[in-house]
Parts: C-alpha cells; structure tokens; sequence
C-alpha cells in the first residue's frame, strides 16, 4: 500500500497529543490537500469580490470563479444541466431545501414519506417537520441482519401512498453501500420521488446522477476535501423548476415590487444571500478525479480488510455493520468496547494521538435499533495508512486495562 | 495529562458503584438530563422535605466519567440540607469549569473532589457535569 498521497495534506503532518495523528474521523470531515488550501488562499488574494453584482473586472472574475465550480460539480455529478446543480451549506441545507420547498407543497394528509431507520438526522428530523405539518405519514425501512436495508420493506412500503423516498446511499454509521437505483426504480413506478442523501458516497465512489436515475441527490463539500461551508443539491431540472424558493432575499430574484417580487431562474432561485464562493471546492474535485475513484474504493477496501481480522480477534470489541459483504461497504467501522462508553474509548484512543469519534452519530433511531445508546466509530480515507490502524488497534487494546477492567 | 490522572481508580470503582444508582420510592422531585452530543441520559430523583434531601439517587447511562461524577455527587448531597447542596453543586462546577482550584475549597467536595483533572478535558468537562446541572434544575 503506498502512501503517495499522504504528503499532500499538511494537517497530517501535524501531532495530536504530542504523537503523529492517526485521523480516523474521515466520515465526519476529511482533511485538506495543499491543492485545495491553495486554491482558497488565491481566491482571497486575487479573485475575491461579490459576485453577479458588480460591474467591474474583478466580481466577474469572482462570477468565473463560482460559475466554473458549478460546471465542475455538473460534470463530476454527470448532470445533464448546470442549472441542475444548487449550491448550499451543507448536506443538511440541501434536504432541509427539499422538505420546505419540495416537501411542504407537494404533500397532504394520507400520503407517505419512506426513509431508512439508518438515517443522519439530516435526512430525518426535516421528514418528520413535514410528515407533522402535512399529515403525511414517516414510514421506516429497517435492516437485514447483516445491517444491509430490509429487501421485504423495500417491496412492500414503497405504495401508491407513497410520494417520497429519502435514502442515505451509504449509512454514516454502518458504511454499507444502498441500491438506491433500484429503490429509485421502485419509487418512480409509484410516481413517488426519490431523494438520495450522497454525503457518505459521494467522496467514496463514482457517483453518476443520470445512471442511479435520482430526482435529487444532496452531499457536502468538507466531506471531500473542500473547505466548510459549500454543500451540493443536485436536482432533476422539471422538479426544481416547479418548486417555490427556500430562501429569500438578494440575488435570488428577477425583479422585487413593493408588495411582489419575480423570482430569478435556476439556479439562482435557490441561492439567496452571498454563498461560498472561494471554497475551493473545484480544487477538490479536481484532486479527488486525479487521485480516481478506483484507487479509492481499492485502497479503504485493503484497509477494512487489514483491521477487520485484528478487531474481530478482540473478543470484548463488539462490531457493527461488518458482517456484510465488503465490496457493499466503505471504509466505516463503528463498534463498542464491552464494558465501556464510546467517550471513554475515544478520550484513551486519543491520548494515543489517534482520532475517532464516539457518540450516536446523528443517527439515534438507528442507535436504539441497534440496542446502544452509542458507538465508536473509525472511518478511512484512501491517504490512511496501516500504521494508523495499527496504533488504533494498540490503542484499543489499553482501553480495558486503563478502565481497570479484566481483559 | 495522562490517562492515570482522568481515569484514577476511584473514579473507575466508583463508575461501576450501584449503591446510588435506582429509583426511589416516593421522590418529591425527578428531573432527566440529557447531553445532546453523546445521548447519555441522567435521571436525578430527590426526597426534599423539611429543607433537607432526605433521600437521593440516579439512573441512566453515561460513561465513566459521567457515572462516576453522578454516583459521588450522590454521595455527597444524601442528607445535606438543600442550600448546602445547591452551593455543592455550584462549587463543583465551578471546578470543573477550572474557575476554582483553591484545594482547601475544594476538600469540602470530598471525593468529587478527584473529577478536577476533567477540567483538563474539554471534550469531557460535559461529561462530568451532567449529573451536577441535572441536580442545579432540580433544586430550583
């Protein structure tokens, strides 16, 4: 396993806890590659001015430079329009546009929302704003007994009542991968809409709109490399064409009267207010492409492969998720040391200098169908190493005698 | 810090000690506190009458730190009148916080006392005073 793209990421250079830092929190931001750091910088030394607005050189160039960012998303996406591709915050602002702007019209009483009990509250809590002020109904699709969605929920909760499906393509929790075309094809013979929650895929796989056939799909920039603060919402272009505003106010409009306004075209219509324009998120894509997803899914594969054997050999590390096939599986392993909390665990890991994060993951329904309050969980990227599991697994096997408990 | 001085002996022990730790049989005030970041839930149940906490004790889950926090404050307040309590509960997290370190003060907290190294810990400085904030509302 080489660890040619290690270098690139200056944070990995630095110590936690006076060690090197074994960053195994990749599922909940990755680090950032000098290519991207750079591409900020230079926007706030060169490029920086509000743009669509002024008339002068430089806010075109800031326009160029957040216009060439949509073409680059548009393409990665594989959408068939530009227009297709609205900016956010994040993930949680891509769904929570849907619920308001999608949700809120187009549902009433008796129909059905379907999502998956392996939700992030970002792909939850708006459903059950809308299923509360509609009426409509929040049915679940529970798991296989490999942690995999239930098929027989698939078939039989997916009915004419049923106006959206919401579905993580991959669990924050589990790292198991969902057919979320196949759901789709489900949806769509319904007439239902399919709103497919690409955060933890979209840094992982190649991720094709127009082949997984999806109306909407949402991810966040700070997943893949980019800066914080630039999310994605991919939607088909007749449904976001259709849908009111989410937010108001400027740049989002055609023309405002005092008591009226136009609303601007896609996709304007959806980006009210000053966005994150130098994000560096073309800079990320960029880099991610170059590395190419085959090297990734291969290399998070090598390394689930390496540290599932050594914590199965761990009889007090209870696993989750990790009994599924791992070509159905990205580089997430969630799991609990018998006797002992998930903070308990992360505060020893980390004075080992190594990085995973512990508590319920956004994800508490999912915790209570699992029968924990809370888990650890250590997620890769492809510029993980061995040595960083390696030391995840010496770390693990001090917590029980740091808690003075028999191993 | 090392781990030693966070998970000391007593403080593990004292994670795993049931004494306090069920329900009550007529408390006069029950109040659930939560940490929105973990999940972890403390139930706080006290026995107030005649200006004394005549009777206390707690349930839920929560890591060691804050088991263990929960299990001596316990231990501390059982008997002490209310105003006692409440100037407890303020000087322990006063400590926590790392706005008290004056030992003297603080030997009136008894084995709570040894969470000081918590204060350290910021990810952890939530942990410790679940049970404490839990108690503050209820004394209210």
């Amino acid at each position: 396993m080489s660890d040619k793209y290690r270098a690139d990421f200056p944070l990995l250079a630095e110590k936690m806890n006076g060690l090197p830092i074994a960053y195994l929190d990749n599922s909940a931001t990755t680090q950032k590659p000098e290519s991207v750091i750079e591409a900020v910088t230079e926007y706030y030394r060169r490029q920086n001015a509000n743009p669509h607005r002024g008339a002068y050189a430089l806010s075109v160039t800031a326009t160029d430079v957040y216009e060439n960012c949509r073409e680059r998303v548009t393409k990665f996406l594989n959408a068939r329009r530009s227009r297709e591709i609205i900016f956010t915050r994040n993930t949680t602002e891509s769904l929570n546009l849907l619920a308001y702007s999608y949700g809120l019209p187009a549902l009433k009483s008796g129909d059905e929302i379907l999502i998956s009990i392996a939700e992030h509250h970002s792909n939850l809590v708006p459903w059950q704003m809308v299923a509360a002020r509609t009426g409509a109904k929040l049915n679940y699709i529970y798991l296989e007994k490999d942690g995999n969605l239930c098929r027989q929920d698939i078939q039989d909760k997916i009915t004419t009542k049923t106006k959206i499906v919401a579905v993580t393509q991959v669990s924050n929790v589990l790292g198991l991968i969902n057919d979320v075309k196949a759901i789709g094809e489900r949806a769509h013979a319904v007439g239902a809409v399919i709103i497919v929650d690409g955060a933890q895929s979209v840094p992982h796989m190649a991720v094709d709109v127009q082949q997984l056939d999806c109306d909407f799909l949402a991810f966040s920039g700070h997943k893949l490399l980019s800066p914080m603060g630039i999310g994605v919402l991919y939607g088909r272009e007749k449904l976001l064409e259709a849908m009111p505003p989410f937010l108001m106010g400027g740049d989002m409009i055609e023309y405002v009267a005092e008591q009226h306004t136009d609303y601007a075209e896609l996709p304007a219509k959806f980006e009210a207010g000053t966005q994150n324009v130098g994000g560096g998120l073309t800079a990320a894509i960029d880099y991610l492409e170059e590395v190419g997803f085959d090297y990734i899914a291969a290399r998070e594969k090598d390394l689930l492969e390496y540290a599932l054997p050594k914590l199965k050999e761990l009889d007090y590390v209870e696993l989750y998720g990790c009994d599924s096939r791992l070509d159905n599986k990205t580089g997430i392993i969630s799991f609990n040391v018998r006797d002992v909390h998930p903070h308990d665990v992360s505060t020893i890991l980390d004075a080992e200098g190594v990085a995973v994060r512990a508590g319920h993951h956004c994800a508490q329904p999912l915790m209570r169908y699992l029968g924990q309050n809370a888990t650890c969980r250590a997620s890769f990227y492809f510029y993980n190493t061995k040595e960083d599991i390696d030391r995840f697994i010496a770390g693990l096997k001090k917590v029980r005698e740091v808690m003075r408990l028999e191993s | 810090m090392s781990l030693d001085d966070i998970y000391t002996e007593l403080i593990a022990e004292e994670s795993r000690n049931s004494e306090h730790k069920h329900h009550l049989v007529s408390p006069t005030a029950t109040l659930k506190g939560r940490n929105p970041s973990c999940g972890d839930e403390i139930t706080i149940e006290l026995e107030i009458g005649n200006g004394l906490v005549k009777d206390a004790s707690f349930t839920g889950v929560g890591c060691a730190i804050s088991q263990a926090s929960a299990s001596l404050m316990i231990g501390l307040i059982k008997g002490k009148p209310v105003d006692e309590a409440k100037r407890l509960s303020e000087l322990f997290l006063g400590m926590i916080k790392g706005d008290v370190t004056d030992e003297e003060q603080l030997e009136e907290l008894g084995d709570a006392a040894a969470l000081e190294s918590v204060s350290q810990l910021p990810a952890r400085v939530k942990c410790a005073a679940l049970g404490w904030h839990t108690l503050d509302e209820a004394l209210k």
